[in-house]
């Protein structure tokens, strides 16, 4: 078995907001019936919410903290799984399930196993 | 040993590497270790054989030395996990695996090269490494690309395909369709892309059509009663029918018009027909864009001449495939089958819209010199020499240019004549390339 992260790229909405009820219910939905193959994940507050981090000449160097995420996109990232699956099918064949998936995309990518 | 000989041995130990490849592939759960194998047994042999001579059973020799090597790099690895070794068990004995092992192996194989998660490029790439055997080398001759760079897609493609968890396996009948649609898509792009470098510097023996027809008779071999793989190998098989006749001793491509009809290979074309009708009749009433492209060049092939092409029939059949994948290669071939049904003007009319490439220049030009504006025609021809132009099409334009100059050039007093013969009345239309439409 292979541990995949399913990160969901969306609109930069706030999924804590009662507008998104309905489509927070579509992914609580989604965990109940995989809840075999989810070793964790979270939703995420919107973009402008976010901090970007750096640290400037090195470790210990001058940390620079900017506003928002790195990069001005249509889609952000709103939220991730940690998925577990077979193979590369069975992962898509998970993502796939996402609300994400049809309303934005989801970007899965292996995770290195310890 | 002397040299033809040689190059067939080669042949002979490439293709049996591919079958080999696809088992071990399976048993070390490992392409990278399987194509070594393969490799470095097909090297012993290349050195062996043409002094000891040729085993009695040259499959099982390579099957086992490929089986041995690979059982050695295991061991040098070490650290690989304990069940991959024991599946490659040292008394597996000599016998080649049957064929139907073999058969799944490289059908397994297939569908690993074509999963959608790998770019075309990838897919293309590694389907000429494994399922052609073909080195980085005659791959980049086959692609014109560096024989570094496609190494490093083969380490990337093959990095994903472990790392990503990409599997080894056949797919389910209900996946199956999509799965399909992909391996066609390779299929078609491997010559596609094979065959838009004929006529390019000759870099490798190999010959990039020749490997992407033998594969799509593999897959069409594995999947016999698939229409898709009929109808791409139909398409493959009706452009090869042509290829003698499509270009000159000086290796200047002859456009469709002006090939000599006679020397396209009749063989090949009732291969191609018959594979066509077989995979028209096993889709119902929706065609797909190969069995559409098919049908195109059927419609030249049975034309005993140029002027006898059904164009109404042609135009009829893009205006489907348009429909269908509506690709500017599609449309630009569609406004040049326009131009022959209903006039130059018919077909400037149907250039409007498609996104200017060079070869939409080049068709412009043609059409406009048919108009007798030759100054225009020669602009057009000019913007088609940017780009992607490979050297035969570039001489071939420039020449078109030459000679439409020449015959608008102000005429000397004393010659008497102004109304010479102008070129370019005639159809001579560049075909917009591409398998089929050729």
């Amino acid at each position: 078995m292979t541990q995949y992260a399913a990160l969901t790229y969306t609109a930069d909405v706030d999924w804590s907001a009662p507008e998104q009820a309905a489509e927070m219910a579509e992914y609580r939905r989604f965990g109940e019936e995989n809840a075999a193959a989810i070793r964790g994940g979270a939703a995420l507050y919107p973009t402008p919410t976010a901090t970007t981090v750096r640290v400037r000449g090195g470790r210990g160097g001058e940390v620079v903290t900017g506003d928002g995420p790195y990069a001005e996109t249509k889609e952000a990232l709103t939220g991730f799984y940690l998925l577990e699956a077979a193979d590369l099918d069975e992962a898509v064949r998970l993502a796939a399930q996402l609300p994400a998936a049809w309303n934005g995309a989801v970007e899965v990518r292996p995770v290195i196993g310890r | 040993m002397a040299h033809p000989v040689a190059a067939e041995l080669a042949d002979v130990v490439r293709v049996e590497g591919t079958r080999i490849l696809a088992t071990l592939a399976r048993t070390t759960g490992s392409l990278q270790v399987a194509e070594d194998a393969v490799q470095e047994a097909a090297l012993r042999a290349l050195r062996d054989w043409p002094r000891s001579g040729v085993p009695d059973q040259p499959r099982a020799w390579l099957t086992v030395t490929a089986r041995r090597i690979a059982i050695d790099i295991l061991r040098r690895e070490g650290a690989r996990a304990g069940k991959e070794r024991e599946s490659m068990d040292l008394s597996a004995g000599a016998d080649p695996p049957p064929d139907s092992v073999v058969r799944d192996d490289r059908l397994r194989l297939l569908f690993t090269c074509c999963h959608p998660a790998l770019g075309l490029e990838a897919q293309v790439t590694l389907a000429l490494r494994v399922l052609c055997g073909l080195s980085p080398a005659q791959i980049a001759a086959v692609l014109l690309s560096g024989e570094a760079a496609v190494a490093k897609r083969l380490t990337r493609t093959r990095t994903k395909i472990s790392r990503a968890g990409i599997p080894y396996r056949i797919p389910a009948d209900g996946e199956l369709p999509a799965r399909l649609a992909a391996v066609c898509g390779v299929l078609h792009a491997s010559y596609t892309i094979a065959h838009s470098a004929v006529g390019g510097p000759r870099l490798s023996d190999v010959d990039g059509c020749r490997e992407a027809v033998r594969l799509a008779r593999l897959v069409h071999e594995l999947m016999p009663d698939e229409p898709g793989p009929m109808a791409v190998l139909a398409l493959m098989l009706f452009t090869e029918s042509r290829r003698a006749a499509r270009t000159g001793p000086d290796g200047a491509p002859v456009l469709l018009a002006d090939q000599d009809r006679g020397r396209w290979d009749r063989a090949l074309i009732a291969e191609a027909t018959a594979l066509l009708d077989r995979s028209l009749r096993r889709t119902d009433a929706v065609a797909d864009p190969y069995q559409l492209q098919a049908a195109i060049a059927a419609e030249h092939a049975r034309a005993p001449a140029y002027p006898d092409t059904d164009w109404a029939e042609v135009v009829r059949l893009y205006d489907i495939l348009v429909s269908v994948a509506p690709t500017a290669a599609a449309r630009l071939a569609r406004a040049v089958a326009v131009a022959e049904l209903a006039g130059a003007d018919a077909g400037l009319r149907a250039l409007d819209g498609i996104e200017p490439d060079h070869r939409w220049h080049a068709v412009r030009g043609e059409l406009l010199a048919r108009q007798g504006r030759l100054a225009e025609a020669v602009a057009a021809t000019r913007a088609a020499l940017d780009g992607a132009v490979s050297e035969p099409e570039r001489r071939h334009r420039r020449d078109r240019i030459a000679a439409w100059e020449r015959a608008t050039a102000p005429v000397p007093e004393r010659d008497g004549r102004a109304d010479r013969p102008v070129p370019g009345l005639r159809s001579g239309i560049e075909k917009p390339g591409g398998p089929g439409r050729a």
